[in-house]
């Protein structure tokens, strides 16, 4: 049996549940494939779930109202001892990563990490994913009664809905006390696509000149095109826009169709986090800046001058 | 107190990625202490700065270089340092294993670990540690204070950022915003190297890689690279939007 651990939020289930689904369908086991699904008040998103797998355990509980790395790993780690799980995948999001490892430690099973192939090929798995800062693909491989893997966003296609509705089970779980204590959180909440979710990325670098010229270039970019906004780590460092809108190695990874970077010089940290984007647009005024290495098209130009006509043409 | 910092040598940013007979080659590369590393040696010199007591050693399991960013730490101002020497290339579950052992031995209470290493993009090796330990975890944090025995700080999960509070022992794992890492002084540099690196082979820890690493290799995406002059601003935009329409397709 494969278990897959169906992430949801805002009482549906997130892109990622359904990718995991296909990269779970994508391997040879019998047994098929059984989702978890962890929260408080979860039935909607249990139900979602059931079409598009062969079995859905619950655990609706108040304490599993929050997320927690310790509740959380000791939660998969017992479904997958009593359900006798082969793999068990997770999705690759900051705390799919961050509780995964505690899950392998339980299992004592190897840990596959932010894999974007996986193949079975005799009880060995396959998988591929990136190091070096996105720069390098490794090949890695492992085995044994059970393997735990997460599984990059984006990196496989969202599983189709439509089969007949799979059995739900409820599960009773023996949870650990929480001990790191949440006091507080902000959430941005920006009116915009999500980061990770949209087509058309636009993302500003120190290049912008002030928050403001951020707001006014990157900002009037994005509105025509329904973008979501990025920034590099200096502009967060500077505090013209907050962490969350961060793309690189210590922020968000993101694979757009089309990625526009504006006043960004690209530092490897951030080209880390974009540069798989499906089409690479830089404005920028110095033409030797490394964004220009890897993009498809450019222009080298000051982005105050490049930028308004660039909107205006837009709207035209 | 003991705290640890975990330190592991990687591969400049600055510097590009070569591969070679299925490996990445690192021969010849400018390698340094992990940026990700210097903010948990930084974190916990200023924990003892502001009054804790602590001591502070640098941990390093990998080949004999290794001990090169090690020296880092210590001329930073850590205490001491511990280098499992090997040439084994560990995964990160069989790497925690090690970590913890030593984290027992030293009876440490605080571990710092970055929150991914910039050579195999792992987040990993703190939460597999503190799991090794029964500890509790603290992730991508970017502000921290110690009062008494309890951690107050704020990290970054899947949507904005927490501020939490948890008690010792703990381990934190790093990111940047944390602090501005400081550079090691000359006379530091020089008092660095009458510390203490304890050397140790990894056979006593009874640890063998569970994933094997069957090869490597560097895709490169082929980019169009049509790059416009932008001395026209108004002619360059609108041939800028009419392929990205037209031939790319991106935009409607």
């Amino acid at each position: 049996m494969i278990l897959i651990i169906a992430e949801h939020a805002n009482g549906a289930l997130n892109k990622s549940a359904y990718e995991l689904v296909t990269a779970a369908r994508g391997l040879n086991r019998e047994g098929g494939v059984t989702a978890l699904v962890l929260g408080s008040g979860v039935a909607p998103v249990a139900a979602a779930a059931a079409l598009v797998v062969d079995q859905v355990l619950v655990a609706d509980a108040p304490e599993l109202a929050q997320y927690d790395a310790e509740i959380w790993s000791a939660a998969v780690a017992q479904i997958a001892t009593e359900g006798e799980a082969e793999v068990v995948m997770i999705a690759g999001s900051r705390s799919g990563r961050e509780y995964s490892p505690r899950v392998a430690v339980k299992l004592d099973a190897p840990l596959l990490e932010d894999v974007i192939s996986l193949k079975d090929e005799g009880g060995v798995l396959h998988a591929e994913h990136y190091t070096y800062l996105t720069r390098v693909t490794e090949r890695v491989e492992a085995q044994g009664a059970v393997i735990v893997a997460t599984v990059k966003p984006g990196a496989f296609a969202a599983a189709v809905a439509g089969r007949a509705a799979a059995e739900q089970f409820d599960v009773d779980l023996e949870l650990p006390q929480r001990r790191l204590v949440i006091t507080g959180s902000t959430k941005e909440k920006t009116g915009r696509i999500a980061l990770t979710e949209a087509d058309i990325v636009v993302a500003g670098g120190r290049g912008v000149g002030s928050a403001e010229g951020f707001t006014q270039l990157v900002e009037g970019l994005a509105d025509p095109l329904g973008a979501a906004i990025g920034a590099t780590r200096a502009v967060v460092d500077a505090g013209w826009r907050p962490y969350a809108e961060q793309v690189g190695q210590t922020g968000k990874t993101v694979q757009p169709k089309a990625y526009i970077a504006v006043g960004i010089s690209g530092a490897v940290q951030h080209l880390s986090g974009m540069n798989k984007s499906k089409c690479v647009v830089a404005i920028n005024k110095d033409a030797d800046a490394p964004i220009f290495k890897i993009v498809d098209y450019g222009i080298v130009g000051d982005v105050k001058e490049i930028v308004p006509a660039v909107i205006q043409e837009l709207h035209k | 107190m003991r705290i640890l910092t975990l330190i592991r040598q990687v591969l400049d940013a600055e510097e590009s990625v070569r591969v070679r007979n299925g490996a990445v080659e690192l021969e010849g590369s400018k390698l340094v202490m992990d940026t990700m590393d210097e903010y948990g040696v930084e974190e916990a010199l200023r924990l003892r700065e502001r009054g804790s007591e602590a001591e502070i050693i640098a941990v390093a399991v990998g080949p004999t270089r290794a001990e090169e960013a090690l020296r880092t730490a210590l001329a930073m101002g850590a205490d001491r340092g511990i280098h499992v020497v090997t040439e084994v290339v560990l995964d990160v579950i069989a790497l925690s294993a090690v970590v913890a052992q030593i984290a027992k031995t030293e009876q440490a209470e605080l571990i710092f670990c970055g929150g991914q290493q910039a050579d195999w993009d792992s987040q990993a090796l703190g939460a597999a540690t503190a799991e090794r330990l029964q500890w509790p975890q603290a992730t991508w944090t970017n502000a921290l204070e110690l009062k008494g025995t309890m951690l107050v700080g704020r990290h970054e999960a899947d949507e904005g950022s927490e501020s939490f509070e948890v008690a010792l022992p703990v381990v934190v794992t790093t990111q940047q915003g944390l602090n501005e890492p400081r550079y090691p002084t000359l006379p530091n540099i020089m008092k660095s190297k009458k510390k203490e690196i304890r050397k140790e082979t990894l056979d006593g820890f009874g640890v063998a890689p569970k994933v094997k690493v069957s090869g490597v290799e560097i895709q490169v995406k082929e980019r169009l690279k049509k790059i416009l002059d932008g001395k026209d601003a108004a002619a360059a935009a609108a041939q800028l939007v009419k392929m990205l329409r037209e031939e790319a397709g991106v935009i409607g």
